[in-house]
């Protein structure tokens, strides 16, 4: 860990003089900021060198969009996103990861929003990326968020007469070392 | 029931009858009666288990619907249980064309995450088996395109070559399909001398066979009628529907991770990417079959300059000592009952780390609350991602052509379905 901050410190350090011009972390941050406003990003971090931000799921479809037009950051590729259960933080349980890659300047950028469980409707991004549909429909599948505005949300990996939405926590995976199973008839 | 999921089931029923009645023809015209095929989801042409809904105008499809999950194991889940050296069986069963990779870059997740740094021999080592990892796997993509256009010889000549390549994998780690090569931190074993020996000879003996699979197929008549602009796919499209590897260079984007984002010392080595134009069938071949020259470079460079030293970090309570070891070795037993009873404990942190799987950009995105398993671990799994964009490229094409254009994708249903 230490020798990797080390590392990109020299990094950064060298960079100025060979290209003033380079997307950096902290450029796309600043931008950002200047296109959304100072308070549209709040825990903002830098997890092994690739920026991080939560946003609002009422501001998520307006802020990847415009990341996706923007034609000095360039935003055109979204590598993955996927959703994740916290079932401890009040009204803010699930929540969807998105992870934009700008190919031009190999800059990556995870964008997070939370909502509650109650209520989990978020915005398709399908209208921006093609490719978003398919994840969206595992996400659907596997936490239940819907994803407003999507052309087919229905259970991708599942099947489809299923009640509930398997990586949520509340279903937990057994208890690999049990005993009262007896293993007679598995692997004949 | 709560309320939002009965809205859920309000909104799957929904989209259900919209999909359903997408499917069934509708009868306006007599001449525009259309058929209803199932491709898959066992047919030997579809490559695994899945389903294409195909709605034929005669021979010509007019839209399709892929249908997936036939043997989704629930990897994510279960790694949510599993202490970190358990999740690499899950790796490997994902794209088990090329497991070594898949393997490698769960470890190389692990050690961004533990901030272990791998000593270079470790690293070039890795990079050897990766590439042919990378070999096999592209070999039985374009062989079998071969076999899906009519010619079964040239699968028989590059199956055996993969026949060897596994032979090297069980030199080096005991296993052929579902290797176990790598740690957390390096590799299990050094390469023994019978392994090198194996490693050069195949590598003297294999592109004589791989010139004569070329000249079979490059130029050949039938295969270019079969696949020249056969499922052809734009740069802008297979961009915005999140394509890698082979797949988005065959359309003319040079992006690789291996150049982009160096991984265990990819910057260190002198390769080419090869693109194509069309992004069509024929394209993708030869994509394919330039990468196969170009791992094999990669090799040689790897095999001439391997560094001496250690073969794994210096890190004991990470990495899980070779076998030998445990008998003999107070500290190694100490070590390896604490790591396989999971006394690992990670730090708190998410990291996301790719590598240049065989079929694109292979991700593993791992949360972790500092627990001994990952609190979240989602795969980012090319197959996944760009097998939605089938019906688009097959639509209006006959059902050959679908055929051709579904094998050069090089779809793996255990990574689609993971």
């Amino acid at each position: 860990m230490a020798e990797n901050t080390e590392e990109s410190a020299a990094q950064q350090a060298a960079l100025p003089v060979e290209d003033p011009n380079k997307l950096t972390n902290a450029r796309v941050l600043a931008n950002l900021r200047r296109m959304f406003g100072e308070d549209a990003f709040t825990d903002v971090d830098e997890p092994y060198g690739l920026l991080t931000a939560t946003t609002t799921r009422e501001r998520i479809h307006e802020i990847i969009q415009k990341l996706h037009q923007d034609e000095e950051m360039l935003f055109q590729f979204l590598t993955t996103m996927c959703g994740i259960h916290y079932p401890d933080h009040e009204g803010k349980e699930l929540g969807m990861i998105y992870q934009l890659h700008s190919l031009v300047h190999n800059v990556r950028l995870r964008l997070k929003i939370f909502f509650p469980i109650a209520d989990p409707v978020v915005p398709t991004l399908t209208d921006v990326y093609a490719t978003a549909n398919w994840m969206e429909r595992e996400a659907y599948d596997f936490y239940g968020v819907i994803f407003q505005g999507h052309p087919n949300l229905i259970r991708i990996l599942n099947v489809e007469d299923m009640d509930y939405h398997p990586m949520r926590k509340e279903y937990a995976l057994e208890d690999g070392t049990r005993e009262d199973k007896t293993d007679l008839f598995f692997g004949r | 029931m709560p309320d939002a999921l009965e809205g859920t089931h309000k909104i799957i029923k929904e989209a259900r009858e919209q999909q359903h009645n997408q499917l069934v023809p509708t009868v306006n015209d007599f001449n525009q009666e259309l058929t209803t095929l199932n491709l898959g989801p066992t047919h030997p042409a579809t490559h695994g288990i899945f389903q294409n809904i195909l709605q034929m105008d005669g021979e010509r499809i007019v839209s399709g619907v892929p249908t997936i999950g036939y043997i989704h194991r629930a990897f994510e889940k279960i790694a949510e249980r599993r202490p970190f050296y358990q999740i690499t069986p899950l790796t490997d069963r994902m794209n088990y064309c090329s497991s070594p990779i898949n393997n490698m870059g769960w470890h190389m997740t692990v050690e961004k995450l533990l901030g272990i740094t791998v000593p270079k021999r470790a690293q070039y080592m890795r990079v050897i088996m990766m590439e042919l990892a990378r070999i096999t796997d592209h070999l039985i993509c374009n062989s079998i395109l071969g076999v899906d256009t009519g010619a079964f010889t040239g699968f028989l000549y590059v199956f055996q070559e993969r026949e060897k390549v596994y032979e090297i994998y069980e030199e080096v780690c005991g296993a052929r399909l579902t290797t176990n090569m790598g740690r957390v931190g390096g590799m299990e074993r050094d390469f023994t001398p019978v392994a090198l020996e194996k490693l050069r000879k195949w590598l003297k003996e294999f592109p004589a066979v791989m010139r004569e699979f070329e000249s079979m197929f490059t130029r050949n008549r039938i295969f270019m009628d079969r696949t020249v602009n056969v499922g052809p796919i734009t740069a802008e499209k297979a961009l915005n529907y999140g394509f890698t590897g082979p797949n988005l260079r065959a359309a003319g984007v040079d992006y690789d991770v291996r150049v982009m984002n160096p991984y265990s010392s990819y910057e260190d080595f002198d390769f080419e990417i090869p693109v194509g134009t069309n992004g069509d069938t024929y394209d993708r071949f030869l994509v394919r079959n330039e990468e196969i020259w170009q791992s094999l470079r990669i090799i040689h460079q790897a095999l001439d300059n391997l560094p001496e030293g250690p073969f794994h970090a210096d890190a004991p309570h990470y990495y899980l000592p070779p076998k030998q070891a445990v008998y003999k070795n107070m500290e190694a037993l100490i070590y390896h009952f604490k790591i396989i009873m999971g006394e690992i404990e990670a730090p708190v942190g998410e990291v996301y780390h790719s590598v240049e799987g065989g079929n694109g950009e292979l991700g593993f995105y791992l949360v972790s609350d500092g627990g001994r398993t990952p609190y979240r671990l989602h795969f980012r799994r090319p197959c996944f991602i760009y097998y939605q964009a089938y019906p688009e490229m097959v639509v209006g094409s006959s059902l050959s052509d679908a055929i051709v254009t579904l094998s050069s994708m090089n779809v793996i249903a255990g990574e689609l379905d993971a």
